[in-house]
């Protein structure tokens, strides 16, 4: 069993501990320009949204070359994005997601990852 | 309200929170199991970073053989939103001994900021244990023995693509992203940073083009004007908490007299006294 992770888990620990404490530990932080706070409330949907359409819009080619991917994965997404919107249950949005691959896989309508 | 009322409400959003971190949790650790992490891994991970975000995006990289920088630079991205959340409890929890918020700080995730803002609204003061309770009943447990669970029985799983294993990274980002679209500002900039991801990805790297659709996608949100009422309010006022917590989380849905981020009846401000209180 391998712990070779445990040292990128601290580095992750300590770029994310500064950003939960400094609020609770350094008064005066609310003073920060309105716009820095702005700009740090668009992150994460920014962020989350960039990744969720790179990993299933963009797949590597033969060569290793990424290349534009069109599969069932992007109605999973866009399916668990609209129950997510609706039902606000998480959960409920990845269940979803995962029922529409594995009936469309399981159908041949789509293809098993290798 | 009384405190063992707000309590009992704390409580009961708690266990709602607790279902969906041991679902998420187990999912988790499948993820990070069939990416190769071992156990201890994955339960480092959560004990350590605890951010459910930033660990999946981790799996996602650090399966696609992203170089740690990479990891640790989408971490910070991902995580700042953290420091909005922690400036608005700031004054509520300033009379906390230091070394308490220090600890406090670790715990603050989407939830536990979310249902402890509320309780604390709804008190009128701060409640340490209430905030104990959210961070850790809630939260820190659930997500970590469901980690457990999950990259233990991960490994039985025989081809997990044909499950839609592989789907559940993606669905959970987006999911996580439509859980912060509360203006026009950020779905301009979940939008944007989406089509600069992809559009990046395609001709450079898929890494990089998730830093820069991060990067350029809230400078482009920021160009929206804010017109509602609650995109425009004070930071760390109850308004402005609608901005920043999870949609949904301050609304009563039982009464439905309330409008998001609108305050309760005897809902205050950190300080704020009654008419005629000294």
């Amino acid at each position: 069993m391998t712990i070779g992770l445990i040292p990128l888990a601290i580095l992750m620990f300590a770029v994310t501990y500064p950003s939960r404490a400094l609020g609770l530990l350094a008064p005066g932080l609310d003073r920060l320009p309105r716009r820095a706070f702005d700009y740090l409330q668009l992150v994460g949907p920014a962020v989350l949204a960039a990744l969720a359409a790179v990993n299933v819009m963009v797949a590597p080619d033969d060569a290793g070359a990424p290349h534009l991917h069109i599969g069932i994965e992007w109605v999973a997404v866009i399916a668990c994005l609209a129950v997510v919107a609706w039902r606000r249950n998480l959960l409920l949005g990845l269940l979803t997601a995962v029922a529409i691959v594995v009936v469309a896989r399981g159908l041949g309508l789509a293809a098993i990852p290798v | 309200m009384a405190l063992a009322e707000s309590r009992r409400r704390l409580l009961i959003e708690a266990l709602g929170i607790a279902v969906s971190a041991i679902g998420f949790g187990f999912v988790y650790g499948l993820s990070a199991r069939q990416a190769g992490f071992s156990p201890i891994d994955a339960v480092a991970m959560s004990v350590i970073v605890f951010g459910g975000a930033a660990q999946f995006a981790a799996v996602g990289y650090v399966a696609g053989g992203l170089a740690w920088p990479g990891v640790v630079l989408l971490t910070a991205l991902l995580n700042a939103r953290h420091l909005l959340y922690s400036v608005a409890l700031a004054p509520w929890l300033q009379d906390v001994p230091r070394p308490r918020r220090a600890i406090m700080a670790h715990l603050l995730t989407d939830e536990a900021f979310a249902i402890s803002i509320g309780h604390f609204r709804r008190l009128g003061r701060a409640d340490e244990r209430g905030y104990w309770i959210a961070a850790i009943a809630s939260t820190f447990i659930p997500w970590n023995l469901a980690t457990l669970a999950g990259v233990l029985v991960g490994g039985s799983i025989p081809e997990p693509s044909r499950f839609g294993i592989d789907i559940i990274f993606p669905a959970a980002m987006i999911g996580l992203a439509a859980g912060l679209l509360t203006g026009r500002r950020e779905i301009v900039a979940a939008i944007v940073g989406a089509g600069v991801g992809v559009g990046v990805a395609l001709f450079v790297s898929p890494a990089i083009g998730i830093v820069a659709g991060g990067l350029v996608g809230p400078a482009v949100g920021l160009l929206v004007p804010t017109t509602v009422a609650h995109e425009t309010a004070p930071l760390g006022t109850p308004s402005s908490a609608a901005r920043y917590a999870m949609p949904g989380a301050h609304f009563d849905r039982e009464s439905g007299d309330r409008e998001a981020g609108g305050r309760e009846p005897g809902e205050r401000e950190p300080g704020e006294r009654e008419p005629g209180e000294r």
